[in-house]
């Protein structure tokens, strides 16, 4: 386990108080906390280099295009991305899978192909292949999850037998908290002739993650969900594929030459960053890196897994709690009903007591449709959580049952 | 001050469990959807109206205690009223939850609901979808309509 108790004092916002108690912030999954670290990176930037990038002929220019660039080759030292122009900085996951499907995808996927998703992908993973294939006449075909919500691999095995154009899949589901077998997936898709995307915003903040071993062509994450700033985020891609692709969002910055009548494009990256991009959100998430590199991926991992391990046996034990999910392979991320208390309500008698979880379908409604239910609550882990968070989790939902009579 | 038995009163967690006039509503001619698209709740409401009067009303759906508390109170409170009336009756529990005063009879239950801003539209949810039946609004109604 890590030391939380070294840790904590480096997030101001965990000192804050909730209705008189302790905060307990069990959200992860939606967003992190953001240590001093990361703030003062982002007030040092502001502070020193602040400037317009890649443009500027004075020094303070430069040293903001370094402290981008630097950024950007931090990400992708992280992540073993294939060079650090495979790097496009992004607004988060959502921006980077949109712009897969627009790029790549608008100019592949015709009339009669076959795009793969699962029933376990978050809707940032489904609504953008959805337009892309009501736009081209294209099929969308949601792979199947197994009782104990896992990808049914038989399932994917048919849905490739369409030879899909694109096979696209959450690395860690946000809803399940499923570690999937990542790896195996893609070299069937590959197999199966597809492009591969994987949905890295569960993943990246939480496993040690190696797109090369992956062998994925496109890889989405979100900072936010890993200590940096919202609006902070990355598609990392594959140079080769990401320089046949046509440009995302036209402007400054990803131009070479504009004529009056057409233009020609900058080298990849920037091709896909058109204007001024956020700099501070790069320079925070590479401090954000930095801080768990610090620690280390695996042990960030273990710490996590250890508490989900904690949890389920700690809420199984209460009587009329469900828990969703894979008992192995999964991530600190813990789904669960409560008699027929509906997860709303948990969610607002928890929070009196300082406990922050998240209630409804976490943007995933078709898994919920699969599950049964219309809502569940969850908790999700980060490296600041302890047992102790347990203790008050469990302590919060006891109170719940009072109040409700539960179980009847 | 206890805010969370402000919120679940008694008269809330009966109705929750036993929600009164959960059916549907035979011969109704007046029907509307509510959605709350944030949480998922769900509710499918029928009315029947007979001489501009709630003759009958009934509710279905899915849904947390504030939502289906409020829905099943909702259907006790309007049925036998004109449609102005229930009109003036959804008035007076929106502005309780806009920190106006206290609503009618058993609709006061609700007044914790103030304290807890992030659960106003659950409350709100049902009697949205009522004023949208009685209106003969075909549009499902959903709570991110830009009113409140």
């Amino acid at each position: 386990m890590l030391d939380t108790a070294t840790l904590r004092p480096d997030f101001p916002i965990l000192t804050r108080r909730e209705h008189g108690h302790r905060l307990v912030y069990l959200d992860n999954a939606a967003t992190t906390q953001k240590p001093r670290q990361v703030l003062d990176a982002i007030i040092h930037y502001y502070s020193t280099h602040n400037a317009n990038v890649h443009r500027g002929a004075y020094g303070l220019a430069v040293e903001a295009t370094e402290a981008y660039e630097t950024a950007r080759q931090t990400v992708a030292r992280f992540l073993n991305a294939w060079a650090p122009e495979g790097v496009v900085f992004t607004r988060g996951t959502t921006e980077s899978i949109n712009l897969v499907a627009a790029s790549w995808g608008r100019t592949h996927v015709k009339a009669g192909d076959t795009v793969v998703v699962t029933a376990m992908d978050h809707h940032s993973n489904i609504v953008p292949w959805q337009i892309l294939c009501q736009e081209k006449g294209a099929t969308l075909r949601m792979v199947e999850i197994t009782a104990d919500g896992r990808v049914d691999l038989s399932d994917y095995g048919r849905a490739l037998e369409a030879k899909p154009k694109i096979v696209a899949f959450p690395y860690v589901s946000n809803s399940l908290g499923t570690v999937n077998p990542a790896a195996q997936l893609a070299k069937l898709a590959h197999a199966a002739g597809a492009v591969v995307v994987v949905d890295g915003a569960q993943s990246t903040p939480h496993l040690r993650v190696d797109v090369q071993a992956l062998d994925c062509d496109f890889y989405a994450l979100s900072g936010h969900k890993m200590l940096a700033p919202m609006g902070s985020g990355a598609l990392v891609a594959k140079p080769a594929l990401l320089e046949a692709m046509p440009p995302y969002h036209g402007g400054g910055e990803m131009i070479e030459r504009v004529w009056d009548d057409h233009s020609t494009w900058n080298k990849i990256p920037h091709k896909f960053e058109g204007g001024t991009p956020n700099v501070e959100a790069a320079v925070g998430l590479a401090a954000a890196i930095a801080y768990l590199e610090e620690l280390g991926m695996d042990r960030v991992a273990a710490h996590e897994q250890a508490l989900a391990r904690v949890t389920i046996e700690r809420l199984t034990r209460i009587e009329g709690v469900t828990v969703y999910g894979p008992r192995e392979h999964r991530a600190g991320v813990v789904p669960f009903t409560y008699g027929d208390i509906h997860p709303h309500d948990l969610a607002t008698i928890l929070d009196r007591d300082g406990v922050c979880i998240r209630a409804g379908h976490h943007c995933t409604q078709p898994l919920m449709r699969r599950l049964g239910v219309p809502a569940t609550a969850r908790a999700s882990f980060y490296i600041y959580n302890d047992v102790d968070d347990i203790d008050a989790l469990v302590t919060a939902l006891r109170k719940a049952g009072e109040l409700f009579g539960v179980p009847a | 001050m206890n805010d969370l038995s402000d919120l679940y009163q008694q008269v809330i967690l009966d109705h929750n469990r036993n929600p009164r006039n959960f059916r549907a509503v035979p011969g109704a001619n007046r029907s509307a959807e509510g959605y709350n698209p944030l949480c998922g709740d769900r509710i499918s409401l029928q009315v029947r109206v007979d001489d501009d009067v709630v003759a009958d009303v009934g509710f279905q759906g899915s849904g947390c205690a504030i939502s289906k508390a409020a829905a099943s109170l909702m259907t006790g409170a309007v049925q036998g009223k004109t449609t102005a009336e229930a009109e003036t009756l959804f008035r007076a529990f929106r502005e309780m939850l806009a920190g106006g005063p206290v609503a009618p009879g058993k609709l006061a239950a609700f007044s914790g609901v103030r304290a807890f801003p992030a659960r106003v539209k659950c409350a709100n949810l049902s009697w949205h979808t009522l004023s949208a039946a009685l209106a003969n609004r075909a549009e499902p109604v959903t709570t991110e309509s830009p009113s409140d």
